[in-house]
């Protein structure tokens, strides 16, 4: 009984743990992303020959996220942070037409893994602060996002220089996965 | 209660080691909770150490099992706990070598050497070091330079000492950090400065101007770390022992101004330095020698062992800047610590006279049984050493050294003692007996199969020699009743060795060896019906040929031979005498062998593998060559020999490898050039009359700083031996590209033909003479009497003036081996006899003795016997 209640209360008031893998391609912004949500300020990022992992207190959550380098070279380790994933964010350069193409595939790619089966996507359509970028309507068409079958996605048109649309996505994504458990 | 008592009886039984039961399965399964979302610190550490201590056990992964597991290590880079951080740290560089895509953590690590936390920086610049290669260490470079003159010493020294490991990586990249270094060298942390001095001279070492600026600076500024004093000594002795210049150059002065400092450990390296610099001088001996003195007295172990040791070292070098300290090391001898007494003693041993011989040995004798078997070698060394130098004290030492064979000692120290006494034995005769005697009683009671085999040989080769060879078999044949199977049939074939020998004892031999016959070994038995039927012939000549003589071929040889024949089944029976011949190491190797060991302390390394003969080596290369295989079997391969100065543009120097009727000459060419690259490089021959050059093999290419190999197919002059000694000009010839120095590549496609001249290149007599090692050199001369044709001449060899000089000059002009130890000229004789055995290409015996007289010159009478009259005549001639 006494353990019933403690559990209860426990569940009342401490955090909401979630397990959420930031990907993209290099250079979309995931680093100064993170650390926008840690720190509140903008840090001078190297390309990450790796990770960053912080945890980021948000309403009563508390997000374990996992920042994986996106280089040529590091792409194909991403697959070793699917396991125990809830949350994906995928970071789109949103001025970088080129490579939308590009980012489209590792997407997709990434979609058809069995790890990811239950993980809920958020599409940070990022540095919508530049004048040629593309808005959140126009890459949610060019990465093929409303074909997704069995998915719940949402896209979320960010600045990480002045934070713009960050917590957004992450209302979005607390309130996804309480939902869930 | 049930459990606590179950946890006691296994703490009992498994002497408290926790990890005792731990399997890799397990512990890789347990592993996968690193994966966890939320991390439980306590207990993924406790994993961790586990997998730790089994890669520490020498568990194996395999690739995939260590990727696995490393990639579910890096997750725990999301808890901040200190302790499961640096056990993080630790897992990285265990698995860094083994998994792949280490490189995950760069990232992570980065931020942690540069981080807050200091505690975690020093270990991050570790771990980051460790998954790093060459073409990622440029991105970390900024970081490691930073690192390198950080405030905190820690990560000052981890970073520096990283670097130094990265050098082996990329030498290249850490070259540029050398600013950096320089900086940390003056930190006032001890170890920070050594290890920047280590890091500066490792990157530096190769730049023999720089090291000297380097060494110039430093001895000036004084270091503070007496760490890097240390090391800077060593430095400057290795530039001195490098530099011509005599001890007066300040380098010198810098060392021996160090015997002044206040660190213990600087003035002990600085005396060890200059006692072990070649070309120290008594009186710059000195110094260093009171200082070893001092320590001598001093109350720390370590010292006074440093001390002991260094000087037992420079007593073979200078025994009399040791004789100084004599006293020191008297009150040393009952020394506490019994490595330093030992040492103390031996030392002593070295360094004394002959009267102080049977003291000190009585004084050994009083602690022998309480010090180690390592130490025991050593004096037993030192007795040896001893027994050389004064020849009339054997009786005395050969009773010590039987005394120290009956104590109880590993086989180390028993074989050095019987090697010991062997060497007495050989040494000098008036000990021969005596240690006979001795090693027949040891042989009584060892346990030692390799040793008691060891002595049963030398029993059989020296006992039938002795006054009373009969007292030998005695012992002997008590080791066919008693031993081992191995060490009877050694007893067998000495017993034989008797037989052969005195014919007196033949009846008896023949009695004991049928006895043999019905031992249990098949070996045994075997030896014993070939031996004795060999005894039942009475025959002189197959006593020599199948008792006294061993096989003369090499071993590693005849079992390829062997090998080979039986995988290519001929018609015709197998021939040893295509089986090149061992090679007889030659006294000075010998020498050199012994003389290494003596005194010290070494530990010896693995077993070396059995050495296989330099023909045998030559002739698996020899026959990779096309139209070198047809030759036959490889008979002898000469020396070395210089074509040209080594200092030239072109460095060339000629083997010349005997066959039966051919020779291969081997020019090994080196391009000093860099601005040259050479392409079709041969030797022209002038070849003397007779011979005829039968192929060229050129070397295609030649850049700067390689050593290519030409070779020139000779056929010997057909049936024209005297011919056979001769004189070639020899001409390099070979195409010159000239090219880039920094890249090596050519210029043009272009090249032109040029020459250079090398020096006249002899084919000698010793060059087609094997040399044989006769046991019994006598009887195989009776024998060959009525078979071979004999020569005879009388030389005045008026350039000689010693008989020594002589005998060497015969032994090395003729290529023959010295039988019956007779190249050891008596002091004191004014006549001597030379004996030599040896084979010449094609199979040939040669028997030489050379009856040698000293009187105002040295008169010599050579008689030749061989089964080859032409070869008899050929050395007579040539040796006029």
């Amino acid at each position: 009984m006494g353990i019933e209640i403690s559990s209860f209360i426990r569940s009342l008031f401490s955090k909401t743990e979630m397990r959420i893998l930031m990907v993209g391609l290099d250079a979309a912004g995931k680093t100064t992303i993170l650390y926008k949500l840690k720190l509140g300020e903008i840090v001078t990022t190297i390309p990450t020959i790796g990770f960053n992992v912080e945890t980021v207190d948000y309403k009563n959550n508390s997000f374990t996220v996992w920042d994986v380098g996106g280089q040529d070279k590091i792409r194909p380790l991403w697959r070793h942070y699917f396991q125990n994933t809830q949350g994906l964010i995928f970071v789109v350069d949103s001025n970088d037409v080129e490579r939308i193409g590009e980012a489209r595939e590792e997407l997709m790619r990434m979609l058809a893994e069995d790890e990811l089966r239950n993980a809920v996507l958020l599409v940070f359509a990022n540095k919508q602060d530049l004048p040629n970028s593309l808005n959140a309507a126009e890459v949610t068409e060019k990465l093929g996002l409303h074909s997704l079958k069995n998915r719940i996605w949402y896209i979320q048109a960010t600045c990480a220089t002045s934070g713009d649309g960050l917590y957004e996505g992450l209302d979005w994504l607390s309130q996804k996965l309480k939902g869930r458990q | 209660m049930s459990a606590f008592k179950r946890d006691k009886k296994e703490e009992e039984d498994g002497g408290g080691n926790p990890f005792q039961n731990i399997e890799k399965t397990t512990v890789l399964q347990e592993a996968r909770v690193f994966n966890d979302t939320t991390i439980n610190n306590r207990k993924c550490t406790h994993i961790l150490t586990k997998l730790l201590y089994l890669l520490n056990q020498g568990e194996q992964l395999g690739t995939k099992e260590a990727t696995d597991v490393f990639f579910s290590m890096t997750k725990l880079f999301q808890s901040k706990d200190v302790i499961l951080r640096r056990m993080v740290y630790l897992g990285i560089k265990e698995l860094s070598s083994i998994a792949d895509d280490v490189i995950i953590v760069t990232s992570s690590l980065t931020k942690d050497m540069t981080g807050k936390e200091d505690l975690y920086r020093a270990a991050a610049i570790r771990a980051l070091c460790s998954i790093t290669d060459a073409t990622m260490l440029q991105s970390i470079e900024r970081y490691m330079k930073q690192a390198i003159v950080d405030r905190n010493s820690a990560v000052s020294s981890a970073a520096l000492v990283s670097s130094l490991h990265m050098t082996k990586l990329a030498p290249e990249v850490v070259k540029r950090w050398v600013n950096e270094a320089q900086e940390a060298v003056n930190s006032d942390n001890i170890m920070v400065q050594y290890h920047a001095l280590g890091l500066l001279y490792h990157i530096r070492k190769t730049d023999r101007l720089a090291v000297t600026k380097l060494v110039a600076k430093l001895t000036r500024m004084s270091l503070k770390s007496p760490y890097a004093v240390c090391m800077l000594i060593r430095i400057t002795a290795k530039l001195l022992e490098e530099e011509d210049s005599g001890n007066d150059s300040p380098l010198f002065e810098f060392i021996e101004s160090c015997l002044r400092h206040k660190s213990e450990m600087v003035v002990y390296e600085a005396a060890h330095a200059i006692v072990n610099l070649k070309r120290t001088t008594s009186r710059e001996l000195a110094p260093a020698i009171s200082v070893l003195q001092l320590f001598c007295g001093s109350p720390k172990p370590t010292l006074r062992f440093a001390a002991v040791r260094t000087l037992n070292q420079v007593a073979i070098s200078h025994p009399a800047a040791v004789t100084a300290c004599n006293l020191d090391l008297e009150n040393l001898i009952t020394d506490a610590n019994r490595s330093i007494a030992t040492l103390a003693i031996t030392t002593l041993l070295k360094t004394g006279a002959e009267s102080s011989v049977d003291r000190l040995m009585k004084q050994i004798a009083s602690f022998v049984s309480e010090i180690s078997d390592e130490f025991k070698v050593v004096v037993v060394q030192a007795i040896r050493a001893l027994a050389l130098k004064f020849p009339r004290k054997h009786s005395v030492l050969m009773n010590f050294l039987s005394a120290m064979l009956r104590d109880e000692g590993g086989l180390e120290y028993k074989a050095s003692i019987a090697d010991t006494i062997i060497t007495i034995i050989e040494d000098n005769p008036e000990a021969k007996e005596a240690g006979l005697a001795h090693l027949c009683e040891f042989i009584e009671d060892c346990e030692h199969t390799s040793l008691a085999v060891r002595i049963l040989h030398l029993l059989g080769k020296e006992g039938p020699r002795t006054k009373q060879p009969s007292r030998c078999i005695r012992f002997i044949y008590n080791r066919v009743i008693l031993e081992n199977p191995t060490v009877r049939a050694a007893a067998v074939s000495a017993m034989a060795q008797f037989g052969a020998t005195c014919p007196d004892l033949l009846e008896n031999i023949q009695v004991l060896l049928a006895r043999c016959q019905m031992d249990s070994d098949d070996e045994v038995r075997d030896r014993a019906t070939y031996y004795s039927s060999i005894l039942g012939q009475q025959d002189k000549s197959l006593y020599n040929n199948y008792i006294l003589e061993t096989l003369q071929v090499s071993i590693p040889s005849l079992e390829r031979s062997l090998k080979e024949y039986t995988q290519s089944p001929s018609d015709q029976p197998f021939d040893i005498k295509t089986v090149p011949i061992a090679t007889i190491p030659t006294r000075e190797e010998t020498e050199l062998e012994k003389h290494k060991a003596e005194g010290m302390i070494i530990s010896n390394g693995p077993a070396k593998p059995a050495v296989v003969s330099r023909e045998e080596n030559f002739a698996e290369k020899l026959s990779a060559i096309p139209g070198i295989a047809e030759l036959g079997p490889l008979f002898k391969s000469s020396d070395v020999v210089e074509l040209t100065e080594s200092e030239t543009e072109y460095f060339v120097r000629c083997i010349k490898h005997c066959f039966t009727n051919h020779v291969v000459l081997q020019f090994d060419c080196l391009n000093t050039l860099s601005d040259q690259l050479l392409e079709e490089v041969r030797v022209q021959l002038d070849p003397s009359e007779g011979y005829s050059v039968l192929k060229e093999i050129p070397c295609p290419k030649l850049p700067y700083n390689e050593t290519g190999t030409t070779y020139v197919v000779l056929r010997f002059p057909e049936n024209d031996l005297p011919n056979s000694v001769g004189t070639f000009g020899a001409v390099l010839k070979f195409i010159v590209k000239d090219c880039d120095p920094n890249t090596g590549l050519p210029d043009t496609d272009e090249g032109y033909d040029d020459e250079y001249m090398l020096e006249d290149l002899e084919i000698t007599l010793g060059d087609q003479i094997q040399k044989i090692n006769k046991a019994n050199w006598a009887a195989a001369w009776d024998e060959a009497a009525p078979l071979c044709v004999e020569m005879e001449d009388t030389y005045s060899l008026s350039s000689m003036s010693t008989l020594e000089e002589a005998v060497k000059n015969i032994i090395q002009f003729l290529g023959l081996q010295p039988a019956e130890r007779s190249d050891k000229v008596p002091e004191g004789k004014t006549t001597h006899t030379l004996l030599l055995a040896g084979m010449f290409r094609g199979g040939i015996d040669i028997l030489v003795r050379a009856k040698l007289a000293l009187a105002d010159g040295v008169t010599m009478q050579l008689t030749v016997r061989s089964t080859d009259g032409d070869v008899a005549e050929l050395i007579t001639s040539t040796v006029g």
